[in-house]
């Protein structure tokens, strides 16, 4: 029977606990929220414990945090418009570098696979695309203004530099650069959700996204390359996302956030109805028209919206969320 | 310069009576749940932000158009801006929120929306109060947040 058990609750921050983040390793993760400060957790024996606190990076809300792919870097999104860096070159966690330019919130964070990019986007509608130019020094290489709302969630495709943002407008817009000229260009737009799209997920191929929103549903989308076997035509060479699957009815409030574990499959998502929820795809469906189950569902998982889900990128069933209530717990999934 | 009203004359309408004190809402013995007309008490002397006058005399908020479920802690509010083209129709909803957000148990749902029909922008609007992360980044909002503080402080 799938089954999510609660190995822990973890208290710390005050007010609403925004986001987490796990190491790439596995073995530490980082929080941040309304109180404006990042947490730093670390496991001791059975139980995870705060290691380290970051304060005075920024001046308000901390929206979300995110590990850089070699774990050395971590970069945090705040509403105060800025996104800062840490490191621990000196020993311990500083923030030695500060990347301005949104007017106003910045909603999120995400480096590129190789760590050499970073994208951010905020309530100015725009998606900032800065290149690590060196030594705690950042280069923005492009402004993006493809979407004509609040832009919520950035991430990036597994193993290539494509771009993926979630938006206000209830678009998904996919993103590349065009090696001729180093341009920046919105390659796709996924249309279909009927409200705000608040967080996105790939697959570990990077050929399936997975959306989350407020419109109660989730929405899987595959790409179709140029001349692809099932005849889906493409513009100009770049690859059409087709939406595959919609999950309705499952959800009874906003959907905020979407995990998609690399190692096993699993879906995991974060609802406003208090509950988390995991799907799987059913073994035999058909690949252009998947069926996605749900094999389990925590009821009361947090006393408030539930805000973030994320797998441990290890792949060992552990899975992190955070919440509205202050608290982040820790589950483990088990079928 | 000092702004003019959207409404300037707007319709004032009767304050309806106080809760008249019940044998079981003072045993201490009966579970008390919240009801449509406790929820119409916390919201109707919140003041309106352009006139000196309450949301209730504007007929804004009026009892019938709050929703309470106590079984899925859900609690709506349905309000109705004076004029369909008010500019001051988020900040409402806004200060409704803000002021139910605070005086509820965290457990309740709270969704503030403006009645169907009754305003031009009636879907930006819903939308932008159902938005939580901007009610949220709003409210650190200082200027605001006094605005809203004041609609709310009742005498």
């Amino acid at each position: 029977m799938a089954n999510i058990e609660l190995l822990q609750s973890l208290t710390g921050h005050k007010g609403i606990v925004w986001n987490v983040s796990w190491h790439p390793l596995g073995n530490v993760f980082a929080s941040c929220g309304e109180d404006k400060t990042i947490k730093l957790w670390n496991k001791e024996g059975q139980e995870w414990v705060i290691k380290t606190v970051l304060v005075d990076g920024h001046q308000r809300t901390i929206r979300e945090v995110a590990w850089s792919p070699c774990g050395n870097f971590l970069a945090s999104a705040s509403f105060d418009a800025t996104t800062a860096i840490w490191d621990k070159k000196s020993g311990q966690f500083e923030c030695n570098a500060t990347l301005e330019g949104h007017e106003n919130e910045v909603k999120s964070v995400a480096w590129s696979p190789s760590g050499h990019l970073l994208a951010t986007c905020g309530r100015d509608k725009s998606v900032w695309v800065w290149e690590v130019a060196g030594d705690d020094e950042y280069e923005c290489a492009a402004v993006l203004n493809a979407h004509h709302q609040d832009v919520k969630k950035v991430i990036w495709h597994p193993e290539l530099d494509i771009l993926a943002s979630a938006s206000y407008d209830n678009t998904v817009k996919l993103y590349k650069e065009d090696p001729a000229d180093n341009d920046w260009t919105c390659v796709a737009t996924l249309q279909s959700h009927e409200s705000t799209v608040w967080s996105i997920a790939f697959d570990k191929t990077g050929e399936r996204l997975a959306s989350c929103s407020d419109d109660r549903t989730v929405k899987i989308w595959k790409e179709y390359k140029p001349n692809n076997e099932e005849g889906v035509a493409v513009v100009e060479k770049e690859s059409t996302w087709k939406c595959i699957c919609t999950l309705s009815g499952f959800h009874t409030r906003c959907v905020y956030d979407i995990a998609w574990c690399h190692k096993t499959g699993l879906l995991a998502t974060a609802c406003g109805d208090d509950i988390i929820r995991i799907f799987k795809k059913t073994e035999d469906s058909d690949p252009n028209a998947p069926n996605f189950e749900l094999l389990c569902k925590k009821q009361n998982a947090h006393s408030q919206d539930v805000n973030t889900v994320k797998w441990n990128p290890t792949g060992n069933g552990e899975l992190l969320s955070c919440s509205d209530d202050g608290e982040i717990r820790i589950w483990k999934y088990s079928d | 310069m000092t702004k003019v009203a959207d409404n300037l004359n707007p319709n004032i309408y009767e304050k309806a009576s106080e809760r008249e004190i019940s044998s079981t809402d003072l045993d201490e013995d009966v579970a008390d749940d919240f009801d449509e007309k406790e929820i119409f008490d916390l919201i109707r002397n919140i003041n309106d932000p352009e006139h000196p006058l309450t949301l209730e005399e504007l007929r804004v908020v009026q009892e019938e158009n709050v929703f309470v479920n106590n079984k899925e802690n859900t609690v709506e509010v349905h309000f109705t801006p004076t004029i369909p083209h008010c500019s001051m129709a988020t900040l409402i909803g806004l200060s409704i929120r803000v002021q139910l957000l605070r005086a509820l148990p965290s457990r309740f749902k709270v969704s503030v929306q403006v009645s169907e029909g009754t305003h031009q922008s009636e879907h930006a609007v819903n939308k932008q109060l159902a938005d939580k992360e901007r009610v949220a980044a709003a409210l650190e909002n200082n200027t605001l947040l006094q605005i809203i503080n004041q609609c709310i402080a009742t005498v």
